[in-house]
């Protein structure tokens, strides 16, 4: 990520003539229109479309099987566009909580999606906020990752907010549809809940988080996520899940400025 | 009609927070310390998601031979490991995952 902000900062300052010279670029010497790269944008976030598809498959399920209308289940998917919110939301109906209570939890487990809104703010100034209200209704955690893994890939993606707008225009399209063959399955085989198709997202967001593990501290960070979260998830509402990732994060900014102190020290001796 | 006051409410919470510093973006300066920060968020959530739905069943850790996550989990990790390619991660996982599935 370290890296991907350089990369960006360079998306802005690009000039033709540098991508056209460019050596290690998709683009063959040719800049890309912004219709190529909504449909690269598309192509690339395919992976994860697979990934997501068994839970938007079990969101609609569940959402009908737990009393909600077709419309509604429909709806949410439409208007809220956020799978563990969506989740969350269906298994507290299913308990019989207070919509209050419900709206206040989804809040909590949204908190994440502001980390990631923060992540993406030095890239973002440049847009006019139209842009950037479509970007953040679309912001998921598949359209965040391919979106950083495109601009290691192709550091001279200009116009990077149309890839964007490829890979979430794909996943609200293929969200929306396994929604709907969710709740069509779930009345047709209400034990599809039961499949355990979560398993999805986990081997996804391995194949996402463990290739860019480079050094020790992203390794540490990753390592003390995984633990604390196994420790507080029994904290209300999911906050063990923003807490342990706090943690972790603190974990990685300490072992990072570590390490980068010490290269400035011996890089001073002779 | 309630359910539609719930997804009013769930819509205004999520795209909130998703919303408010991307519109705030260029306003002011970010600290290098918190641009340090953010480059470990996807690794931490990600990570924090991925321990949590695979060994956390009915709110109990759950690290039983027969939990089938625990074998999609192993070899997810290590094909990632080996081959850094997201599709055959995803792949090997899922076999792994539904083998252990159907024999256990």
């Amino acid at each position: 990520m370290q890296i991907l902000a350089n990369l960006i900062v360079n998306t802005f300052q690009m000039d033709h003539q540098s991508s056209n010279s460019s050596i290690n670029s998709n683009l063959n010497t040719v800049i890309m229109s912004n219709r190529d790269l909504f449909l690269k944008g598309a192509r690339d976030i395919i992976p994860l479309l697979i990934a997501a598809a068994p839970f938007g498959i079990v969101y609609g399920a569940l959402a009908i099987a737990n009393g909600l209308s077709v419309f509604a289940t429909m709806g949410m998917s439409l208007f809220v566009f956020a799978g563990s919110s969506q989740f969350v939301a269906v298994t507290l109906l299913g308990v019989g909580a207070a919509i209050p209570i419900i709206v206040l939890t989804v809040f909590v487990v949204n908190l994440r999606h502001m980390l990631y809104a923060v992540s993406m703010m030095p890239y973002v100034t440049k847009l006019p906020q139209k842009i950037r209200v479509l970007m953040s209704f679309w912001l998921t955690d598949e359209s965040f990752a391919t979106l950083s893994k495109g601009l290691i890939d192709d550091p001279k993606m200009p116009n990077f907010h149309w890839y964007y707008f490829g890979c979430a225009f794909a996943m609200y399209f293929n969200w929306q549809c396994c929604t709907a063959l969710g709740i069509y399955l779930g009345q047709e085989i209400p034990d599809v809940t039961k499949w355990g198709l979560d398993i999805a997202m986990v081997v996804a967001f391995v194949g996402i988080v463990v290739p860019i593990l480079k050094n020790k501290a992203q390794w540490a960070c990753a390592v003390t996520a995984f633990f604390t979260a196994l420790m507080t998830h029994t904290w209300p509402y999911q906050s063990g899940l923003l807490i342990s990732s706090l943690v972790a994060i603190a974990v990685g900014v300490y072992l990072s400025e570590a390490s980068d102190g010490a290269k400035n020290e011996t890089g001073g001796k002779p | 009609m309630n359910d539609w006051f719930l997804i009013l409410g769930m819509m205004v919470v999520t795209f909130t927070p998703r919303y408010l510093p991307i519109a705030l973006a260029g306003r002011f300066r970010i600290h290098p310390l918190l641009k340090r920060a953010l480059d470990f968020v996807p690794i931490a959530v990600l990570t924090a998601i991925i321990s949590q739905t695979s060994l956390i069943h009915q709110g109990e850790l759950d690290l039983a031979f027969d939990n089938a996550y625990l074998y999609g989990l192993v070899a997810s990790i290590i094909t990632a490991l080996v081959t850094k390619h997201m599709f055959k991660t995803i792949m090997v996982g899922l076999i792994a995952y539904s083998i252990a599935f159907v024999f256990i």
